[in-house]
C-alpha cells in the first residue's frame, strides 16, 4: 500500500539536486555546468510546488516556482553571453582555462 | 541477370516473413479488389471515403457524448458515485431519462476513461495522417497550378488524389540511411522529437464545442509550448547528421524560431486580453466570447486586434518555417537544411510534423480571431438545433450549415492554402533580413499594438461614448474584413480557373495544348 | 546488429519498468495518480542521472529536455497546470534551445577534450552521494503535517487566480523581477555585441 505523498516528491527532488551538484562538479564544459545549475533550480522548484500542494496550500509555492523559472531564464541568457565571449577569447569553453585575470 | 551492369556487389533483396508477409499479402489483395472500382469512379470513391470518414468520426464522438450525458444524469440524481462501475441496468435507466439515441449496450464499454482516451487519440492520429497526406497533395497541386503545370494526375485517378498514399508506401519501403560519423541514437530520435509535440498540440486544440480531447484551462499556452518543443527536434536532426549544411539549417531554425516566438505570443495576448481567458472552449472561453456570428469575431473587435491578426499570421509563418521564412531548409543554399541526410520514414515524419504545425497555427488564428467553428451566419440558426438532445437531422443541418468541426477545418484549411500560396509566390528572405524584420519591425509593432489595445479596453470600460465609437469602428472593420475575405477567395478561384494559362512574359493568348 | 540488440534491450527495460510501475500503482488507493507519478519521477531521475554520466554535451542537453518535460509532468500532477506549461515554454522551448545553440557555436572541435580526470570523477561521485544521503536522511526522518493555517488544496488553480496574485500579493517581487529581466536583457546584449578591434 503506498500513496503518493510529499515525501516522494521530496525524495525525487533531492536526487535531482544531488545529480545537479555532481554535474557541476564533474563537467569541465561550461555549458555542462550550466545544465547542472538548471537541474538544481528544477529540484528547488519541484520542492516549492510540492510543499505548496501538500503542506501550505494556496498559490505561494507555484508563484515562487514561477519566479525560479524566470530567474533561470535570465541566468541562462547572461551565462551564454559570457560563454560566447569566453570562447572568443580562449577558443574553448573549458572552465579550467578561465584562470587568468586579464584575457 | 548476367548482362546487367552491377557496379558493386548488391545485397539480396529483403524478403518479408511472418506477419509482415501476411500484412503485405492482405494489402496487395485489397488493392487488387479495390483498384477496378477506383479506376472506374475515382471521384466517387474519393468523396465516398471522405464522407464515410466524417460520419465515422461523428458517430464515435456522438457515442462518447451520449455516455457523458447519461453519466452526468446518474451522478446528478445520486444513483452513482464518481468512479463507480456502472451496471447495464443503471445505464439503461439513465439513457431512457435523458432520451439518449443509442442503446445502453453501446455505452457500456465507454465508461472506462482509457477506452474514451484511446478512441480520442486514435482519432487525432488518423486526422493528422489524413491531414498531412491531403495537404502534401494540395501543396503539389497548388505549386503546379501557380507554375502553370498540372501537378500529380495519375495515382488514384481523379486529379491524382492518392499520390501521397503511394508516396507514403514508397517512403516506408526506402532504405533508411544513417551517415558515417553521425550520432546514431540522436539521429534516430530527432524525427520523433519533432513529430510527437506536433501531435500533442492537437490534444488541446478544440474542433468544436465538444470536439476536444482535453479542455485545459491553459489550452492556448499548452499548444504554444508544444510548437516551441518542436524546434528541438529540428536542432537535434541538424546536429546529429554530421553535415555542415544541416548544422547551418538547425542554427537558423533556432535563431528564427526563438526570435519569432515573442511577436507571436504578444500578438496572441491581444485577443486573450479582450476575451479575458486562456481557455479555448467551454463556458468561459475565447469561443464563448465570439458567439453570434461575423460581427462578434475578435478580429474586428478593435483596430488593434485587426493588426494583431496579421502580425500573428506573419510570425506563425516563421514559427512553422514556411516561405518566405523557410531558411532552415533553404534548398538553393543548404541542399535541404536540417533534413538533408534523412530518408525514408524518418524523413516523412518531418513533413507530417510540418503540416500538422501549419494546421495548428492556422487553427489558433481561426479560434482567436475568426470565430472558430462558427459560420459567419451562425446567428441566424434556431438555437434549439445545436443542443445535444435535438433531433439528429437538425443536428446534422446545424453542424454542416451553421457551426461545427466542418467549419473549423474549412477555415483552417483556407489559411493553410494561403500559406501555400505565399510559399509559391514570394522569394525567400536572407537570414539577416529575417531577424531584422522580427526584431526591428514586427516586435516594435506588436508592442505598440499591445499597449494601444490596453488603453482601448480601459476606455471601453469607462466611457459610454467611446463604446459607441468602438462599435462603429468595429462595424467598419468587419466590412473591410468581409471585403478582404471575399477578395482572397475570388482571386484564388480566378487563379484556379486560369491555371492552364501561362503568365508573365511567357504569356500567350491561348491555353496550353491539351487544355 | 549489436545496435539493434541494444535498442531492443532499452525497449525491453522500459517496458519492464513501466509494467512494474503499473503493478505497484494498483496497490495504491488512487492508481492513476500513482502510476503517472512513478512514470514522471522515473523519467526525471533517469534523465538526471544520465546527464551526470553522459560525456557528450549535446546528449546531456537532450537528457535535460527529458528532465524538464518530466518535471513539467510532475507539476501537472500537483495541480499546477499553468506552471507546467510555463516550464515547457520557457525552459524547454527557450532555455534549452539557447543551450543547444551555445553548444553548436562553441563545440565539436577535434582538439577540445572535456574528459574529467579520475580525481574529479571521484570527487563528483562523493559530493553527489553525500548530498543525497544527508538530505534523504533528514527528510525521511521528519514528518510533514499540513501547516495549521493552510488553505485547503485546490484541484487546479486557474490562470486568473495566479495573475491576480501576481499583481496584488506579489506585486513587489513581480516588479523586481521585471526590472531584473530588463537589466539582463541589456547586459546580455552588451556582452554579446560585436567586438570592435
Amino acid at each position: 500500500m503506498y500513496d503518493v505523498g510529499l515525501a516522494h516528491y521530496l525524495l525525487v527532488s533531492t536526487l535531482v539536486f544531488a545529480a545537479g551538484v555532481a554535474t557541476m562538479t564533474l563537467k569541465r564544459n561550461a555549458i555542462g555546468v550550466l545544465i547542472g545549475v538548471e537541474l538544481v533550480l528544477n529540484a528547488a522548484s519541484i520542492n516549492f510546488v510540492a510543499f505548496g500542494h501538500y503542506r501550505a496550500g494556496g498559490l505561494d509555492g507555484q508563484i515562487a516556482a514561477v519566479f525560479v523559472i524566470v530567474l533561470a531564464a535570465a541566468e541562462a541568457a547572461v551565462a551564454l553571453a559570457i560563454f560566447l565571449n569566453f570562447y572568443a577569447l580562449h577558443a574553448t569553453v573549458d572552465v579550467d582555462r578561465g584562470d587568468n585575470l586579464k584575457g | 541477370m548476367a548482362d546487367v551492369y552491377v557496379p558493386w556487389p548488391q545485397p539480396r533483396a529483403k524478403e518479408f516473413r511472418g506477419p509482415s508477409r501476411a500484412a503485405a499479402r492482405a494489402a496487395v489483395s485489397a488493392y487488387r479488389a479495390g483498384a477496378p472500382w477506383v479506376r472506374k469512379h475515382p471521384a466517387l470513391v474519393f468523396f465516398a471515403l471522405l464522407a464515410g470518414g466524417c460520419l465515422a468520426a461523428w458517430g464515435v464522438q456522438f457515442l462518447c457524448q451520449e455516455y457523458v450525458r447519461v453519466e452526468q444524469r446518474l451522478l446528478l440524481t445520486a444513483r452513482a458515485q464518481p468512479g463507480q462501475w456502472l451496471t447495464l441496468e443503471q445505464l439503461a435507466a439513465g439513457a431512457v431519462e435523458v432520451r439518449a439515441a443509442v442503446p445502453a449496450v453501446l455505452l457500456y464499454p465507454l465508461q472506462m476513461l482509457v477506452v474514451r482516451d484511446a478512441l480520442g487519440l486514435l482519432g487525432i492520429i488518423t486526422f493528422v495522417s489524413i491531414l498531412a497526406m491531403f495537404a502534401i497533395w494540395l501543396e503539389r497541386k497548388v505549386a503546379g497550378w501557380i507554375q502553370s503545370r498540372i501537378g500529380p494526375m495519375r495515382v488514384g485517378g481523379w486529379h491524382g488524389w492518392s499520390q501521397s498514399l503511394a508516396d507514403g508506401i514508397k517512403l516506408i519501403a526506402k532504405e533508411d540511411l544513417i551517415p558515417a560519423g553521425a550520432d546514431r541514437m540522436l539521429y534516430r530520435l530527432a524525427p520523433y522529437i519533432n513529430f510527437v509535440p506536433a501531435l500533442m498540440g492537437f490534444v488541446a486544440l478544440p474542433f468544436g464545442v465538444y470536439w476536444v480531447f482535453r479542455n485545459l484551462d491553459v489550452g492556448l499556452l499548452f499548444i504554444l509550448a508544444m510548437l516551441g518543443l518542436e524546434v528541438i527536434g529540428v536542432l537535434l536532426a541538424g546536429w546529429a547528421s554530421n553535415n555542415k549544411w544541416s548544422v547551418f539549417g538547425a542554427l537558423r531554425e533556432a535563431a528564427q524560431v526563438v526570435a519569432y516566438e515573442i511577436p507571436m505570443g504578444m500578438s496572441l495576448l491581444i485577443p486573450i486580453m479582450v476575451a479575458g481567458t486562456l481557455q479555448l472552449t467551454g463556458e468561459d472561453s475565447v469561443m464563448a466570447r465570439q458567439a453570434g456570428g461575423w460581427f462578434n469575431w475578435l478580429a474586428w473587435h478593435s483596430p488593434w486586434t485587426f493588426v494583431a491578426m496579421f502580425t500573428y499570421f506573419i510570425a506563425s509563418l516563421a514559427a512553422c518555417k514556411r516561405a518566405p521564412f523557410d531558411l532552415p531548409e533553404a534548398e538553393s543554399e543548404l541542399v535541404a537544411g536540417f533534413h538533408t541526410e534523412y530518408s525514408g520514414f524518418r524523413w516523412s515524419l518531418f513533413f507530417f510534423a510540418e503540416y500538422a504545425a501549419m494546421f495548428i497555427v492556422s487553427g489558433i488564428l481561426v479560434l482567436l480571431f475568426l470565430g472558430g467553428w462558427d459560420a459567419p451566419w451562425v446567428g441566424l440558426a434556431p438555437a434549439a438545433w445545436g443542443e445535444p438532445h435535438a433531433p439528429l437531422g437538425a443536428q446534422l443541418l446545424y453542424g454542416v450549415i451553421f457551426s461545427g468541426p466542418f467549419w473549423f477545418i474549412l477555415k483552417a484549411m483556407l489559411l493553410v492554402y494561403l500559406q501555400m500560396w505565399l510559399r509559391w509566390t514570394l522569394p525567400r528572405l536572407r537570414i539577416d533580413q529575417v531577424l531584422f524584420s522580427c526584431v526591428q519591425v514586427i516586435l516594435p509593432l506588436t508592442m505598440i499594438v499591445l499597449l494601444a489595445s490596453v488603453f482601448w479596453e480601459l476606455a471601453l470600460g469607462s466611457s459610454a461614448a467611446f463604446r459607441v465609437f468602438s462599435q462603429v469602428v468595429s462595424f467598419v472593420l468587419a466590412l473591410v474584413g468581409a471585403v478582404i475575405a471575399v477578395a482572397i477567395v475570388l482571386v484564388a478561384l480566378a487563379g484556379l480557373r486560369q491555371r492552364r494559362a501561362l503568365v508573365g512574359t511567357m504569356g500567350v493568348e491561348r491555353p496550353l495544348p491539351g487544355g | 546488429m549489436s545496435e539493434r540488440i541494444r535498442l531492443a534491450l532499452i525497449g525491453l527495460a522500459v517496458l519492464v519498468a513501466v509494467t512494474l510501475m503499473g503493478l505497484a500503482a494498483l496497490l495504491s488507493s488512487r492508481p492513476l495518480e500513482a502510476f503517472a507519478f512513478s512514470v514522471f519521477a522515473g523519467a526525471l531521475v533517469t534523465s538526471a542521472l544520465a546527464i551526470v554520466l553522459t560525456r557528450d554535451i549535446v546528449r546531456s542537453a537532450m537528457w535535460l529536455m527529458g528532465a524538464l518535460s518530466s518535471a513539467a509532468g510532475l507539476y501537472f500532477l500537483l495541480g499546477a497546470n499553468f506552471l507546467g506549461v510555463v516550464q515547457l515554454i520557457v525552459y524547454a522551448g527557450g532555455i534549452l534551445v539557447l543551450i543547444v545553440f551555445g553548444v553548436m557555436l562553441t563545440g565539436r572541435s577535434p582538439f577540445l577534450r572535456f574528459d574529467p580526470r579520475p580525481a574529479e570523477t571521484a570527487l563528483a561521485a562523493l559530493v553527489g552521494v553525500l548530498l543525497f544521503a544527508a538530505f534523504s536522511a533528514v527528510l525521511l526522518g521528519s514528518a510533514w503535517p499540513p501547516l495549521p493555517g493552510a488553505v485547503p488544496v485546490r484541484q487546479a488553480a486557474t490562470v486568473r487566480e495566479i495573475g491576480r496574485a501576481l499583481l496584488t500579493d506579489y506585486l513587489l517581487p513581480f516588479e523586481v523581477v521585471s526590472v531584473l529581466l530588463l537589466a539582463v536583457m541589456i547586459g546580455a546584449a552588451y556582452l554579446a555585441r560585436p567586438v570592435r578591434r
